[in-house]
């Protein structure tokens, strides 16, 4: 342990990590995110998937500080009396699993095609990268939208609230897997001609473990850069499509969803249902676009 | 230059029949046409009997020819929701989506461009440093909560501007308006600017960093060495250098606008093919989704098109190189 911290320590991206103020900031902006997120059940004074839980006459209750505010909901409450704090909680704790989730997989597909891609050539490697070019002239969002309404259509209406979660990661991962299919094929492209990876294969190691045990530990750098980033464009994906009614359903509000709620209420003055989950979205991304940014200058040799 | 316009031709068919491809499937496999279309007490014979002449037997190549042909005539069959045909659906839904796309892209870019150019030059200057803080908050505010915080100050609070709808509309031979009315511009104003603000962001940082790696250049130095005024070395030189770039982002910007549309649309309740589309998800209306894909799908190659052929246009060296070879 104690060696492990000295290496830390003496490390370049450390040493850069120690140095920049907005990097240290937005790392603990999130890690309040994920620490408040992670432990919902903890702190949130309510739980608000139990309706039984829940009191229609403290509905529509102001913040604590405007008139009318009750102690014990300290931003409000919405339509169905559900405590705004806690919402919050629980509703980060989803924009975030749908985050981290479909980044994993648009990771797990874009590396693989792009190691395949950038070891093997050829006319697999034209193949995988034409639909990555078809893919990349329509908009993320759009695609993500239409796998999600294929989805409706195949699957049977009782099941669809279930499943919308999973079609939401499923649907947010694909949209997103060409960027590291590119950036990792140029990478395994470089690498594979480089002198250990023939020594490698003169030894009689197959593909598979040339690809896995040499090649990907070389240019996962990059893809922890654009994973970094995704996670963002993920969180603001699964918030517009829950916002668009699309995503996740009202019976487990994510961020998108509270605020989707909220917005029918906008005329009425009540503020308070959109806006602080709103604030707690931006918040989560602004933090998580900042250490990108951190972590891209940090791990690029070029601009050192 | 000739053999250039018609690889990319080529390749431009290519994409739409492919996206065609997966609105066919979409239409024929993703929920029965046939349930669609009859009541509860049809009998297995009627419904055979429709399957036949509707050519629903036919195999998939032919079903497939019949409706790629049928699309490039702009019909896309019935809406299973609004039990219309989709093509006049979306021809009634068209002008509102162009005019608000279109003039927000404009706003984008008369706003954005001189922004750019001011971050560039005045690098240390506290506004613009302002600026570029702001273009970061920009950047991580979606879209829709963009829309929200503008109704709930301009619509709500201070109720000067409407927040819903498109105002009052003037029909042009087929073509409604919303730019000749007072009602219809007011209407406009708010998601004309929550649509164009992701883009301003995007095009200002865009020139602001070109700026800076021209700005570095000899050729700079050496106007500036000619005792050109900064004015003139600024725009007529730097600014000019940068347009290639510009241009290709616009481009590419103007397909994702249409696609953001889709939740300005919704914020707003703008009568356009967005919000179409998102209400056909939420009741999985095929025809209706499946049409505005190729459409959608048709305008993106059409501006990837043309943005490849203003290159030829704007950057000289290209049309050297070509012609070379």
């Amino acid at each position: 342990m104690m060696a492990f911290l000295r290496t830390l320590d003496d490390s370049d991206v450390w040493h850069s990590f120690r140095r920049s103020p907005a990097a240290i900031l937005s790392a603990i902006v999130t890690l309040v995110l994920f620490l408040g997120a992670f432990c919902a059940p903890l702190i949130a004074p309510q739980n608000p998937f139990d309706l039984a839980g829940l009191d229609i006459m403290s509905a529509h209750l102001p913040p604590v500080w405007v008139e009318g505010g009750e102690a014990a909901f300290p931003l409000g409450t919405d339509d169905q009396g559900r405590d705004i704090f806690s919402a919050i909680l629980y509703g980060a704790r989803i924009s975030l699993l749908v985050g981290f989730a479909s980044v994993i997989l648009a990771v797990l597909i874009g590396v693989t095609l792009g190691l395949v891609s950038g070891y093997v050539g050829g006319r697999v490697d034209s193949a995988i990268m034409r639909v990555a070019d078809v893919q990349l002239s329509f908009p993320a969002i759009l695609i993500a939208l239409l796998i999600d309404g294929v989805a409706r259509g195949l699957l049977p209406r009782e099941a669809q609230e279930n499943m919308a979660i999973y079609v939401l990661i499923f649907a947010i991962g694909i949209s997103n897997w060409v960027q590291y299919a590119r950036t990792v094929r140029g990478a395994a492209m470089v690498e594979s001609r480089k002198e250990y990876v023939q020594a490698a294969r003169i030894i009689g190691i197959g593909p598979v473990a040339i690809l896995w045990r040499h090649i990907l530990p070389n240019v996962m750098g990059p893809v922890l850069v654009i994973a970094t980033i995704n996670l963002a464009i993920a969180i603001i994906t699964e918030a517009t499509l829950s916002f668009l009614g699309v995503g996740v359903p009202p019976t487990t509000p994510s961020l998108g969803t509270l605020i989707r709620i909220g917005n029918d209420y906008l005329f009425s003055g009540e503020w308070w249902i959109s806006i602080f989950p709103g604030i707690v979205l931006v918040l989560l991304v602004l933090a998580v676009n900042l250490l990108g940014d951190w972590l891209r200058d940090a791990l690029n040799p070029k601009l050192r | 230059m000739l053999s250039f316009i018609l690889q990319r031709l080529l390749q431009s068919l290519l994409v739409i029949l492919v996206v065609a491809l997966i609105a066919f499937s979409l239409f024929r496999y993703v929920g029965d046409p046939i349930n669609a279309m009859v009541g509860q007490d049809t009998t297995l014979q009627q419904r055979e009997e429709l399957k036949e002449r509707l050519g629903l037997n036919d195999p998939f190549l032919v079903q497939y020819a019949r409706f790629v042909t049928n699309a490039a005539q702009g019909e896309f069959g019935m809406s299973y929701r609004h039990r219309r045909p989709v093509s006049e659906l979306l021809a009634e839904r068209l002008p509102a989506t162009l005019e608000l796309s279109i003039v927000s892209m404009i706003l984008a870019l008369v706003l954005g461009i001189p922004m750019g150019v001011y971050t560039a030059l005045k690098r240390r200057g506290a506004l613009a440093k302002s600026f570029m803080t702001l273009s970061l908050i920009g950047v991580s505010l979606p879209t829709f909560l963009i829309g929200i915080l503008l109704i709930l100050v301009f619509g709500v609070w201070l109720r000067w501007l409407p927040t819903f709808g498109r105002g009052e509309v003037v029909n042009l031979g087929g073509w409604t308006t919303g730019l000749l009315t007072k009602s219809g511009l007011q209407a406009l104003i708010l998601p004309a600017i929550t649509l164009a603000l992701f883009q301003m962001t995007l095009i200002m940082r865009l020139v602001r960093s070109e700026m800076l790696e021209v700005l570095r250049t000899d050729f700079i130095k050496f106007a500036h060495a000619r005792g050109l005024p900064n004015r003139l070395v600024h725009f007529r030189h730097a600014l000019k250098n940068t347009l290639v770039p510009v241009i290709t982002i616009t481009g590419l910007q103007l397909g994702s606008i249409i696609a953001f549309a889709i939740i300005t649309e919704s914020v707003f309740q703008w009568p356009g093919m967005g919000l179409l589309f998102i209400q056909a998800i939420s009741t999985v209306d095929i025809p209706v989704m499946a049409a505005y894909l190729c459409l959608v799908s048709f305008f993106f190659v059409a501006i990837n098109l043309v943005v490849d052929l203003l290159y030829f246009a704007v950057d000289p060296r290209l049309r050297v190189r070509r012609a070379g070879t």
